[in-house]
């Protein structure tokens, strides 16, 4: 589904360039739940941000549903209807309400009308447990409330993949289970899922696939038991004894 | 207001119902002022009009530059200029050069041309306004708009512009009515403006405190009601940071 081929990445700043990304090769399949750990500016964000173009690849290639999606005639708004994304500090739009945070997309790109858009988004605040806050605004809410309702934006475009960038890092300790259980729900459907996180209880259940990435490259990749219980990589298994 | 009185003779107080009658009443002087609020009214509404139209545009060339530094070079350097002189030079000289050089041959009214003075150089302080107020909007809700596939126009209109409206809507009333009040001096291409009409009626009865002061107090009031209606529509746009 998501192919990606020797994809580079340097940033420009005052100290000159910094290859934050060195070369990643990763193929993801439809339906896997991959789970990206690392330690603080090992580049796993820019890997995730660099899958729907949020970052302008400086080298390689990403090819999604056959096509690819860094070169200049691609259409990457087409393609981004199709991938969801989650941030860290949810982004949702303050001046306007749940509701309307939820429908502005499928309205403004007329794939829905609002009517049908307005059921859609009251289907999916209900399975999230927040209908009753459809009218109220970002501002009103929780931090994990927040969360789920960004999820839930993203959701209804009907995206393929839903891409989660540290989406419980800015989080009380107490909202992350909510935002996790929001999340499993959503693997258990068979979404396929990126997911950058600090959450090694959530890679060791949910995901299919554990990456480490460290200094711009993937050191190790296996599933979670074999990664968690038999790590192979040693600045893997410094990590993992720093925050087991 | 100890200067004031003791530039106020007191008799003007006993004296003050013929004074009224002979600044507004005798011969319709009062029609001075009436024409000259007309026209102060007039010129400040359309400048507005193009200083919002004009600045929108400026700001909008100058954050699409900055985004993308490739794009737009020209404009932008036109923008610069633009910024640069009109900021730097007075609005005086300004409304003289429109008046008498640039409109020098054309066959206008002379409030026309005082509307475009006024608008282009109020464009040039309403452009920088709406420029920080965009560039106030946190990155995050561009990047949450793209994410969902809306294209940067869509993300600009739907996502960016509310909020940068909120958030510069105070300053964008401080100019407006700091541009009501710069109209006083359109007297300077002879515009019977409010000022003006005051002062017509100063040189005929050689009573300045009547006039003057009339003129004062309506300025007041235009303002106080443009700062009480900018108020209330902070506060409605407002309403989704109640908690």
């Amino acid at each position: 589904m998501i192919t990606v081929k020797n994809l580079k990445k340097n940033f420009h700043t005052m100290d000159g360039e910094i290859s934050v990304l060195k070369g990643i090769n990763q193929t993801i399949e439809k339906g896997e739940k991959v789970v990206v750990i690392g330690p603080s500016g090992s580049g796993k964000s820019t890997f995730l941000r660099c899958l729907n173009l949020l970052e302008q690849p400086t080298d390689g290639e990403i090819w999604f549903e056959g096509t690819q999606i860094n070169k200049p005639d691609c259409d990457i708004n087409k393609l981004r209807q199709k991938m969801g994304m989650v941030f860290q500090h949810f982004n949702l739009f303050p001046h306007l309400t749940v509701l309307n945070n939820i429908t502005l997309a499928p309205v403004t790109l007329k794939l829905k009308t609002q009517q049908e858009a307005e059921q859609q988004a009251m289907r999916l605040l209900e399975r999230i447990g927040l209908a009753d806050k459809a009218q109220a605004y970002p501002a009103q809410l929780s931090g994990g409330q927040k969360q789920r309702i960004a999820i839930v934006r993203a959701l209804a475009m009907n995206p393929d993949v839903m891409l989660f960038d540290e989406p419980t890092s800015a989080l009380d300790p107490e909202m992350v289970g909510e935002v996790l259980q929001v999340m499993k729900e959503l693997a258990e459907d068979g979404m396929t899922m990126v997911v950058v996180t600090h959450e090694m209880g959530f890679a060791r259940e949910v995901a299919t696939r554990v990456l480490f990435m460290d200094q711009g490259q993937i050191l190790e990749e296996a599933a979670p038991d074999e990664f968690f219980g038999n790590p192979k990589n040693a600045r893997l298994q410094d990590f993992l004894s720093k925050v087991l | 207001m100890n200067m004031l009185m003791a530039a106020l003779p007191l008799s003007y107080f006993s004296e003050f119902p013929q004074k009224f009658y002979d600044s507004f009443i005798e011969k319709s002087r009062y029609k001075n002022i009436v024409i000259g609020l007309g026209n102060t009214l007039l010129i400040t509404f359309f400048a507005v009009l193009i200083g919002i139209v004009l600045g929108t545009l400026i700001a909008l060339i100058k954050v699409s530059h900055q985004n993308n530094p490739k794009k737009l070079r020209i404009l932008n350097a036109i923008a610069s200029v633009y910024l640069a002189v009109i900021r730097g030079t007075p609005v005086v000289v300004q409304l003289l050069i429109m008046w008498f050089v640039v409109l020098q041959s054309a066959n206008v009214d002379k409030v026309v041309a005082a509307i475009l003075a006024f608008g282009i150089n109020s464009g040039a302080y309403v452009a920088e306004v709406i420029r920080s107020g965009i560039q106030s909007v946190d990155k995050g809700q561009i990047e949450a708009g793209r994410s969902l596939g809306l294209n940067q126009r869509a993300t600009m209109v739907k996502i960016v512009f509310p909020q940068a409206l909120k958030n510069v809507l105070p300053a964008i009333g401080n100019e407006f009515i700091a541009l009501l009040k710069e109209t006083s001096v359109a007297g300077y291409i002879a515009i019977q403006d409010l000022t003006k009409g005051g002062d017509i009626i100063r040189s005929i009865t050689y009573d300045p405190y009547t006039s003057l002061l009339t003129v004062a107090a309506i300025y007041l009031l235009i303002v106080l009601g443009l700062t009480t209606l900018l108020g209330k529509l902070e506060r409605r746009l407002h309403q989704s940071d109640n908690r």
